[in-house]
Parts: structure tokens; sequence; C-alpha cells
């Protein structure tokens, strides 16, 4: 499996504390909120703070999160489009 | 302490995902309120607007508070900082049973069942609420308390009055 997307799944699980789930029952173009894993907003902030803490990233425009946070693997492609040294 | 808290979740099989976020104010109140009216409220004698929640205690959310703090120091939690009011509680039990009524929460330094039953009583007396749960939830560290009461206009079969005197009789039974 991809790393970087194994290593997201992983610290979406603990940064949220979502006890019930375990990171390979996510799937990869899983819709993060609403009808998938059902995040709400406070869960949109602690995203946002995940990739300023773990990949140093800054969402530069709020209006992108809808779009980056939709599922593991659109965080994961703009992760890799904001931090060219990740594999 | 959130070892007991997870315990006692698992341990009465409740199936409520959101419980693993919440702080641990609001799990001990979550709890407590569950534990009591799963076992014998009739809930669909109400409307949502007729049932309140008002609620005490000594800390607050400072429990909260502290551990937010520490995380200001690097990156605050948004998680952590909705919990920084002690009304949280309040908003958890009612989200989770669609109560909509009156709701208060008051900081004391002791459980004042006085207090708590005249504040009731206006409230259930003068029609703006049937129902009501009340009482006290507190957490600091290792230290919890968690003691609620049902009050109803309409006495259900073998309950007890509603007084202070009931109240701080109950409060005994359960320090000794």
């Amino acid at each position: 499996m991809d790393t970087l997307i194994a290593d997201l799944k992983k610290q979406i699980v603990e940064q949220l504390n979502l006890q019930d789930i375990k990171p390979e029952d996510i799937g990869d173009d899983q819709p993060l909120f609403v009808e998938g894993l059902g995040l709400d907003s406070i869960d949109a902030l602690e995203l946002i703070v995940l990739l300023q803490q773990s990949y140093k990233i800054k969402l530069a425009n709020a209006e992108d999160g809808p779009k980056v946070f939709y599922s593991v693997k659109t965080m994961a492609d703009y992760i890799r489009a904001n931090q060219p040294k990740i594999a | 302490m959130h070892d007991f808290l997870l315990n006692a979740y698992k341990s009465f099989d409740f199936v409520y995902p959101k419980f693993y976020k919440m702080d641990a104010l609001s799990k001990l109140g979550w709890l407590a309120a569950e534990i009591m009216l799963n076992d014998s409220f009739k809930q669909k004698s109400y409307k949502s607007e007729e049932i309140g929640v008002v609620l005490s205690n000594a800390n607050a959310s400072l429990d909260t508070d502290v551990r937010y703090f520490e995380t200001t120091k690097g990156f605050a939690s948004p998680s952590l900082f909705v919990y920084t009011l002690p009304n949280v509680v309040n908003g958890e039990i009612c989200i989770r049973h669609h109560f909509k009524g009156e709701n208060a929460f008051f900081i004391q330094e002791k459980f004042d069942a006085e207090f708590i039953e005249q504040y009731v009583n206006n409230l259930v007396n003068n029609n703006i609420l049937q129902a009501c749960i009340c009482g006290w939830v507190d957490v600091l560290k290792e230290a919890y308390e968690a003691m609620l009461f049902l009050v109803e206009k309409n006495n259900a079969a073998n309950s007890v009055a509603f007084t202070a005197e009931n109240m701080k009789s109950l409060n005994q039974i359960n320090q000794k």
C-alpha cells in the first residue's frame, strides 16, 4: 500500500480519536465527511492541524478545504503537490 | 478515570461513536444520563421542548481548560477547545436525546439542593418544562462525581417527591 496513504489513515484515526475504526477500514477514495466517515467541522480543523504538524503544510486557501479533505487520497495528493520531498 | 469512563461505556454496550471524542466531564454526564434515562424515562410522553437539563459543579470545565492550555504551547487543539465550557455536557445530553427545552449550568462550591429545587420547580411550575434532568456533574483530574435526578411534573409510579431534603438524603447515601 502507498506509505503516505497508510500513514494518513493511521494519523486520522489517532488525531480524531476514531476508536471504533481501524486505519485499514478507511477506503482510499471514501468520503471523509457526512456520508463517509461522518466527520464534522471540528474534525476538519483537526485535519488542518494534522497537515501543519505532521507535514508542515498550511492550507493556502480555505475554500480548497472540501476538495483537499474529500478523501485520504485527495489529502495525499495535496501533500505530495505541496511537499515534493515525500515520495 | 479515563479508563473508568471508557470501561463503563463498554460495559453497558452503548453505541455512540461521538462518546470517544468527548472530554471527561461530558463523558461522565452523558454516561450518568444514559444510565438513568434508559432505566425508566418515558420520553415519548413529552415534546422535545418540554424536557430540559439543569446541572451544576464546582470545577466548571477546568479539567479540560488545563489540557487545552497545554496544547496552546504548540498547535491549539480545536477538539479540546470546544469542551472549554462546562455547559457543553448539557449539550451532549440534549443532542443524544433530542431535548430542546431550557437548560442551564451553574458553578457552585458544593451541591446546593435548595437552589436546584427552586430553579427546577420554577421551570416546571411555570410550564416552561414538563420534565428536567438536574443534578451535579464534576470532574477534576482523577476526581469525579455525578448525581442526576429526573424530575417530572406528572409523578411517575413509585416516584420520590422532588425536594431539597430528598436530594440531600440521596447525596448522603451516595457518599457512604
